[in-house]
């Protein structure tokens, strides 16, 4: 049976990002950071899209996308 | 749940807050907001990354606590004109001249073509006499000019931070911080 699964997770529009890093110190489960200084980067899988990130960035480039993915169960 | 040990640079935002309180006792004091400026150069140069801005920034973290935890920021998105390039890089460059004239006026009287003056300026208009934290005895004069001039970029700066932490959101000072832009433009040059 195809069961409807959604996915809701944080996307950066990097070429707006001032890598502050206020995303990276509110992530509950570490999944966003600045590793090279230039922008912030959502590690999908870890990302549990709970909308912290979006809600403390300053520069406002944090969005929240909902993504609808099938997936076969028994 | 468990509850996360803090780890030591969580603290550091006791030392930004403890910086401006000394530049009321003695002027000197205010060298050490140089460590604000060098160490994240330092570590954008070396490490091509953005750590300071990420974890060692007191004065982020002040903003973070008194917006954040204390409930003083009204979480509003900064206007789109300060979040722009230009802005960004304007304000950077805007500093910049404004740092370089005051390391001029510190070098008039290093060379005793002007005297001390013993006073900080805020928003680089307003000038305050500022007469009781300079005692004049250790430091030669330009030092002490030095210091006045250094303490007064690092008192408006912290100013405009704390209005905009207020109407806006908790860092909004991060998004026209120049070092921020700087060591950002640095890492940009490195990747």
């Amino acid at each position: 049976m195809a069961v409807q699964r959604r996915k809701r997770y944080a996307e950066v529009l990097e070429s707006k990002c001032v890598a502050c890093g206020s995303c990276a110190g509110v992530c509950p489960r570490t999944a966003i950071s600045v590793p090279k200084g230039v922008t912030a980067k959502v590690d999908k899988d870890l990302c549990v899209g709970c909308g912290l990130c979006e809600k403390i960035c300053p520069a406002c480039v944090i969005e929240m996308i909902t993504e609808a993915s099938q997936q076969e169960e028994n | 749940m468990k509850k996360r040990h803090k780890k030591w640079y969580e603290y550091l935002w006791i030392a930004s807050a403890l910086y401006l309180v000394l530049g009321f006792v003695n002027i000197l004091f205010a060298w050490l907001g140089m460590l604000c400026f060098l160490i994240p150069l330092l570590i954008s140069i070396t490490k091509g990354n953005k750590a300071y801005c990420n974890r060692y920034c007191g004065r982020g973290q002040l903003f973070h606590l008194l917006g954040g935890k204390f409930k003083l920021s009204r979480n509003k998105p900064l206007p789109k004109f300060i979040r722009s390039k230009w802005f960004r890089y304007g304000f950077l460059i805007f500093f910049l001249t404004m740092f370089a004239n005051m390391v001029f006026y510190t070098y008039l009287v290093f060379s005793e073509v002007s005297g001390l003056k013993q006073v900080v300026t805020l928003l680089w208009t307003f000038k305050m006499p500022w007469t009781w934290a300079y005692h004049g005895t250790i430091a030669a004069p330009w030092v002490a000019q030095f210091a006045f001039g250094f303490y007064s970029l690092m008192l408006t700066s912290t100013l405009l931070g704390l209005v905009t932490m207020l109407l806006f959101k908790p860092r909004s000072w991060c998004v026209y911080c120049p070092m921020g832009t700087m060591t950002q433009m640095i890492c940009k040059i490195k990747e």
